[in-house]
């Protein structure tokens, strides 16, 4: 690995786009760094992550455990260091702590943790799991009144997941319209893509016919996220699901559209040609 | 048993607003005035185990007491991993409630025969696992898990031992109580097959031989202390568990004695060793099928004082 671009600390991205691109920086060298996988599915999110972090959700770095805060689960735990790398850039912790990631000894694992780490709501690394966790917290906000919405992230693939079904039914049953799911439909799994291994398609009526209000955006498109997120709920008395249509791989032409990617870690040339592209965008 | 919980978790919710119950649609008239009493504290999550376990994590991390309930395995084995990853590592308030350990359900058939639970909940890391053995036990671990912060496991089987509540005892997790007092044996059973244990001490007691018989209603943590007594005292330690022989309670009592250097000369375990069971039949019925009613343990522990002590010479028999 070459010695890179240092990826900019201490100033807060200007814009959510500028955080989006501090994100996949920030990922592709910590997933580099400790040979980890999973750098397309942090690429296909990094948009999302930046309008939820940047823009969207009420949280305060100074005090993470603030009682009103939005909640954010990133139920696709196997992404974790894109929400490392936007809490740090947030100012959650030291941008510095990152150079840890899947290293000997660190509390920064490969599937998000929250242990030691100030602003991660809830650990997640086995798919299905931040939803039903994600009801709950917004079931509690309901039944005690309180303001604060709840957002869980969750993947394409984990879709399969029964306990994700459960949660949905119960959701809709109970009427939490202060829970917004985001799917992050980059429409490649595992090992192959979703259409091949069990199609979700028709996805958007599936939620509806559950009771929830769907809407579908372009997930890379910063302006047209922050507006989708700025109307929540879409409509009350409904849990909202965003159907967030992204790219894996985006932003490095060539882990772009790749299951490749999904598991495989840039080193040398293909580093530092995914670096070059990411640098190229301009200095955040 | 599941009666004298369901009470004591009335009088709680009536106090502790943070208290909550919810159920995975099971619990059919026994859980209506609960729910009457206190529709703001019971939910029924539906058939559906995981997300009942994930969101009692989530109501837990904003604060509440979360008691989850259904029978047999499906609070336990089905929704293991939300027990593991999202409520244990999280230290959320959420408190595991099966009703129907062991044979409780035995006609029900297999799939209704907790055998494996107690090996399975205990091996997961701070989750504090209780098997009451009478209803005052029950009852008692109930207020005990209540207000302990993090997660516990409670098992309930359909008959406790029959006990009249005590007067002036006190109830700790983690520390087994002494119900007969003996030098020549120690029975440590948990959950309701303590009522077993307390017979068969009885009818040995007829024959001359005194055992010590602990409730251990506490598997994890265990009361260590109480074991290497009955070792150092007692010589010999006879686990009593309707459950595997596999990790469960005999082999909780195994690691502890063997590793504090404080290994019985004499060592017997009751408890199941058939693999499943594809008959069916009463919980009775089924205990004496697999060796684990009165005669059983009587035969047990006579075979353990009869037997020469070959086997066994040369280990240490005290602390």
């Amino acid at each position: 690995m070459t010695a890179a671009t240092p990826v900019a600390a201490g100033v807060p991205a200007a814009t959510t786009e500028e955080l989006a691109l501090r994100i996949r920086r920030h990922a592709l060298r910590m997933t580099s760094t400790g040979g980890s996988s999973h750098v397309g599915a942090v690429f296909s999110m990094a948009d999302l992550v930046a309008v939820l972090y940047g823009h969207t959700l009420r949280v305060d770095p100074a005090r993470p455990d603030w009682p009103d805060r939005d909640r954010f689960i990133l139920s696709k735990g196997h992404a974790g260091a894109g929400v490392y790398a936007a809490l740090a850039e947030r100012g959650f912790f030291p941008v510095e702590w990152l150079s840890r990631h899947y290293q000997d000894g660190s509390l920064l694992s490969g599937h998000v943790s929250h242990k030691g780490i100030p602003g991660v709501e809830f650990s997640t690394g086995s798919l299905g799991h931040g939803l039903p966790v994600a009801t709950g917290m917004a079931l509690a906000g309901k039944l005690d009144a309180r303001g604060h919405r709840v957002f869980a992230l969750l993947s394409d693939g984990e879709c399969d997941e029964g306990s994700n079904w459960e949660a949905i039914l119960f959701a809709a049953h109970h009427r939490l319209d202060n829970l917004v799911v985001v799917v992050d439909y980059n429409k490649i799994q595992s090992l192959a893509p979703v259409a091949e291994t069990l199609a979700l398609e028709p996805f958007a009526d599936k939620w509806r016919a559950f009771g929830w209000a769907v809407r579908e955006v372009d997930g890379h498109d910063h302006a047209a996220l922050r507006k989708t997120f700025d109307a929540l709920p879409a409509e009350p008395g409904r849990p909202t699901v965003v159907l967030a249509h992204t790219v894996k791989g985006k932003g490095v032409s060539f882990m772009e559209h790749s299951v490749l990617w999904h598991y495989r870690t840039a080193r040398g040339d293909e580093f530092d040609a995914a670096w070059t592209e990411l640098d190229t965008e301009g200095d955040a | 048993m599941r009666d004298a919980f369901i009470a004591r978790l009335t009088e709680l919710a009536a106090t502790d607003p943070r208290v909550m119950l919810v159920t995975g649609d099971l619990g059919f008239g026994v859980l209506t005035d609960f729910a009457k009493r206190f529709p703001r504290q019971f939910l029924n999550a539906g058939v559906a185990e995981q997300n009942m376990t994930g969101l009692a994590t989530g109501l837990a991390l904003e604060g509440r007491i979360v008691f989850t309930y259904s029978i047999a395995n499906f609070p336990t084995l089905r929704c293991l991993e939300q027990i593991r990853n999202d409520a244990a590592y999280h230290g959320a308030s959420v408190k595991v409630v099966a009703v129907g350990g062991g044979f409780s359900y035995g006609a029900l058939g297999m799939s209704h025969h907790a055998t494996e639970d107690i090996a399975i909940l205990r091996s997961i890391p701070d989750v504090t696992v209780v098997c009451p053995g009478d209803d005052w036990e029950a009852a008692e671990a109930t207020t005990a898990i209540t207000a302990l912060p993090g997660t516990a496991y409670l098992r309930l089987d359909r008959a406790g031992a029959g006990n009249a509540a005590p007067d002036g005892e006190t109830f700790a997790l983690g520390r087994s109580r002494r119900l007969r007092e003996g030098e020549d044996v120690t029975l440590v059973a948990t959950g309701g097959i303590l009522g077993v244990a307390l017979r068969a001490a009885d009818q040995l007691a007829t024959e001359g031989v005194r055992c010590r018989v602990l409730s251990m209603h506490t598997i994890a943590p265990l009361d260590q202390a109480a074991l290497l007594a009955a070792s150092r005292e007692t010589g010999g330690v006879v686990t009593i568990e309707e459950h595997s022989v596999i990790g469960g309670l005999g082999g909780a009592v195994a690691e502890c004695l063997l590793e504090s250097g404080a290994a019985p000369a004499r060592f017997a375990r009751v408890g199941l060793r058939a693999g499943f069971s594809s008959i069916v039949g009463s919980q009775d019925y089924l205990r004496s099928h697999y060796g684990l009613d009165v005669p059983a343990v009587v035969a047990t522990v006579r075979k353990l004082l009869g037997a020469p002590d070959v086997a066994v010479r040369g280990m240490p028999s005290s602390a």
